[in-house]
């Protein structure tokens, strides 16, 4: 019956069971050379993770970090404040944004912000490509976040057909079946991507920029991603529009507008000239 | 042996003389060919929707040649490449080869979609031609509500049309409409699944769709406008007033030859425009679209032009949904009132016009004679008011790609579309009313003073007058005798003949413009007098 009990009574109540009784010396011994073994564990781990004080004076930033952290201060820390913390009601953190953000933003010139309004507009960069690196590079190595591959064409082995496939499936809901853009609520809206270049595409879908939503790597893997950037580039930048003049592809209301204003004043002005023959 | 003589010159009176021995033809033929038409440019809108349906007729036969109304899947392997290998129905594949493999396809497919928003506009415009120049009195009342008919039945036509290729905007289109017909209270989830045959958008719309749009609607869309035509036939045309021209009679050109010819010469036009359209702008690119499957939806995803209206209704309709307490809740969902309920009103209403200004005006003559628009300013402004209302909505229809494209916020796109569906047409109608009655005002002041010359005289005293060419002899007052007899007044100098003939001719002026025939109805024209001075004379100015 006792083995039964034994076995019975669970891992926990073995182990809270007293030991047999030790001396109080040896007891006490045992006691200090734990506590001891606990605070050296403690400290060493605290010395080896924890940025020591010397970290402030000398941070372990790139040279472009650097360099772009003098950008920062100049054009950035008004909105951003210091070392991209944000600032409530102006800026958000950058913390963690990463460079394909920074790449994004300031790459197609929607930062620095012209004005505080619903969305960004694009317009022409202030930075050069070298500048916005170092920016990138900066916000980079202050806390991580998503980064973009390196290279101009980023979908040189883009299937366009899937990449159609993806794009109408999670593109075209907000840019529009021809990548012209469209509207969101309250003044936003989902830009052109006529302008955009490769690198600024596939920073959009990694980093999410305004209202887009971000499409991860587990979302849309890498080459998912360069089969829609080959689907936009390839086929809605180069389509030659076989049926003509696109009237700016922006669907049946344009159509509507060109049959009013070309065919039924075309027909007009010629029922004026035969009716006016009598 | 004889050789016999062969007279060309009277070979085709032989023969027509032989048709007529065996078929009497020339006795209903001459009616017809002698009938006589007024002549106005505003009567040939309504001949721009008749040959657009001879242009759709045409080019849909020649598309059927190669659609394949099947929704059975197949994989696209044609020469356009951002499609291949993607999955899609039959009905959209064919449509891709009909406008990327077949000869021509393309074009004939965008003439035919031309076309089609043409046919809509020009029934439209002629619409309003006949509306705002009171055409539709008795006896036309019937020609009227076929009209009416015929944009609805036009507008059903384009719906099953624009849904046959299959592609991501027109599915979008389809799963609109059958949440339209699901919203219908009682009979919504019965009528939805009897037409699609189970859920949407299942395996059959697309096919009964087809049955639909090239052998049921055209079949009717004939047959009414040729008892619209008929009609125009026997109860003889409208036409102005004006010198010769009464309740009882209709001065104009005969069928044949001038009139028929200038017909002839107006399809070939309008066979041009469709076909200049067609070939230079590309209208409904299926294949940027991809094939429709549920999952896929664009951004600015609108129907066509004459559908746009509703689209717009559904988007300014505030979300009120009334959930009646029967049951388990019986809801009826705000969709209802703006698709199902607004056209039904306006149906009614505009087929019942007719009746109604009758009614109103306790006017149950036969009117054969037109009005111009300023002369009724009641109808003219109600006219104005209904297109206010029919505008705000066409145009909420587009509010994303406009918000987007000027740049505004969506949302005070759709509450602008809001207040100006409630504001707006009651201030057409004021503003409208207010244009008539100025008009009407100096219709009536010209013709009792005269036309303004122009010419600022200084009088002794000091004052500044104008100088008036009166119409006619005016009594001791400065007033003409003239009668206002719904026609329009002459109002600059040069339609008195002040300055010397127009020189005809658009490259080089033709030296001696010739007569155009005058048919007996018209009066004879008098030679224009020879021009002299105009002199103020002191009498005729005020």
């Amino acid at each position: 019956m006792t083995s039964d009990n034994d076995r019975r009574r669970g891992l926990l109540a073995r182990l809270r069971e007293r030991p047999a009784a030790r001396s109080r010396g040896r007891r006490r011994l045992g006691a200090a050379v734990r506590l001891l073994a606990a605070l050296t564990l403690a400290g060493g781990a605290y010395t080896l993770f924890a940025p020591g004080a010397q970290a402030q004076d000398a941070p372990p930033m790139s040279s472009a970090a650097a360099e772009g952290k003098a950008l920062f201060d100049v054009s950035c820390v008004t909105c951003h404040g210091r070392n991209a913390q944000g600032v409530e009601g102006r800026g958000p953190s950058l913390i963690g944004v990463g460079a394909a953000s920074v790449e994004f933003q300031v790459g197609s010139g929607r930062m620095p912000l012209a004005r505080q309004e619903a969305q960004a507009h694009r317009k022409p960069p202030l930075f050069t490509d070298e500048q916005t690196r170092q920016l990138a590079q900066y916000v980079q190595e202050l806390g991580g976040g998503p980064e973009l591959p390196e290279g101009t064409n980023l979908h040189s082995d883009g299937d366009i057909a899937t990449g159609g496939e993806l794009f109408r499936i999670n593109c075209s809901q907000c840019h529009a079946f021809g990548a012209g853009g469209g509207a969101l609520s309250s003044g936003k809206f989902a830009p052109s991507l006529r302008p955009a270049s490769d690198r600024q595409i596939y920073a959009a879908m990694l980093s999410g920029p305004q209202n887009m939503p971000v499409f991860g790597d587990n979302q849309l893997r890498p080459e998912q991603k360069a089969d829609i950037i080959a689907y936009i580039q390839e086929t809605l930048k180069h389509d030659q529009d076989p049926g003509g003049f696109n009237l700016g592809r922006y669907g049946p209301s344009t159509e509507g507008l060109a049959i009013f204003l070309v065919g039924i004043v075309a027909l007009v002005f010629a029922s004026l000239w035969i009716a006016g023959k009598s | 042996m004889k050789r016999r003589k062969f007279d060309l010159a009277a070979a085709p009176g032989k023969a027509a003389a032989g048709l007529d021995d065996r078929f009497r033809a020339a006795t209903p033929l001459r009616h017809v060919l002698n009938k006589v038409f007024p002549d106005h440019w505003s009567f040939l809108l309504g001949e721009i929707a008749l040959f657009s349906f001879i242009v759709l007729l045409l080019t849909g036969t020649f598309l059927t040649f190669f659609f394949e109304p099947s929704m059975t899947e197949v994989v696209y392997n044609g020469s356009y490449a951002p499609l291949r290998g993607t999955p899609m129905s039959a009905a959209y594949a064919s449509s891709l080869n009909l406008s990327f493999e077949v000869r021509g396809g393309l074009i004939m497919r965008q003439m035919h979609h031309w076309a089609a928003l043409l046919f809509m506009a020009a029934i439209v415009v002629h619409m309003l031609r006949i509306f705002f120049t009171g055409a539709f009195r008795k006896p036309r009342e019937t020609n009227w509500i076929i009209g009416s008919l015929l944009f609805w039945i036009g507008f059903l036509a384009g719906f099953t049309g624009y849904s046959l290729p299959d592609d991501g905007l027109s599915g979008t289109g389809l799963r609109i409409a059958s949440a339209i017909m699901l919203s219908i209270p009682v009979i919504g989830s019965w009528l939805t699944s009897s037409i699609f045959g189970g859920e949407f958008p299942g395996t059959i719309i697309i096919s009964r769709f087809f049955i639909a749009h090239v052998l049921l609607i055209p079949a009717l869309l004939l047959a009414l406008i040729s008892v619209h035509v008929g009609l125009v036939f026997t109860q003889k045309h409208t036409q102005w007033p004006g010198p010769g021209r009464t309740n009882g009679n209709v001065v104009g050109e005969r069928m044949f030859p001038r009139y028929a010819i200038k017909q002839g010469g107006f399809f070939m036009i309008v066979f041009g425009v469709i076909a200049l359209m067609g070939g230079l702008f590309q209208i409904n690119p299926i294949w940027l679209f991809g094939p429709y499957e549920a999952w896929v939806v664009s951004a600015a995803s609108q129907p066509d032009w004459y559908v746009m209206f509703l689209d717009g209704s559904t988007r300014l309709m505030p979300a009120w949904q009334i959930t009646i307490p029967l049951g388990d809740g019986y809801v009826i969902p705000p969709l209802f009132w703006p698709t199902v309920v607004l056209p039904g009103i306006l149906v009614g209403l505009s087929t019942l016009y007719p009746f109604l200004e009758a009614r109103h005006l306790k006017d149950y003559r036969t009117h054969n004679l037109l009005q111009r628009p300023r002369d009724v300013p009641a109808r003219t402004a109600a006219g104005a008011m209904a297109l206010a209302f029919y505008l705000v909505l066409t145009l909420s229809g587009a509010n994303d790609v406009i918000a987007d494209k000027f740049q505004i916020s969506l949302n005070a796109m759709t509450w602008a579309g809001r207040v100006g569906l409630l504001i707006l047409p009651p201030l057409a109608y004021y503003v409208t009313y207010r244009l008539c009655l100025g008009l009407q005002q100096h219709d009536r002041e010209v013709l009792a003073h005269g036309v303004e010359t122009g010419i600022i005289r200084r009088m002794p005293d000091g004052r500044f007058v104008e100088v008036h060419q009166p119409l006619s002899a005016q009594d001791h007052d400065g007033h003409g005798a003239l009668e206002y007899t719904g026609w329009v007044v002459p109002k600059k100098m040069n339609r008195l003949g002040a300055l010397g003939p127009a020189i005809r001719g658009f490259f080089y002026p033709i030296e001696k413009p010739a007569e155009a025939p005058v048919s007996p109805g018209h009066p004879p024209v008098e030679p224009r007098p020879e021009r002299e001075e105009i002199t103020s004379g002191s009498e005729s100015h005020r």
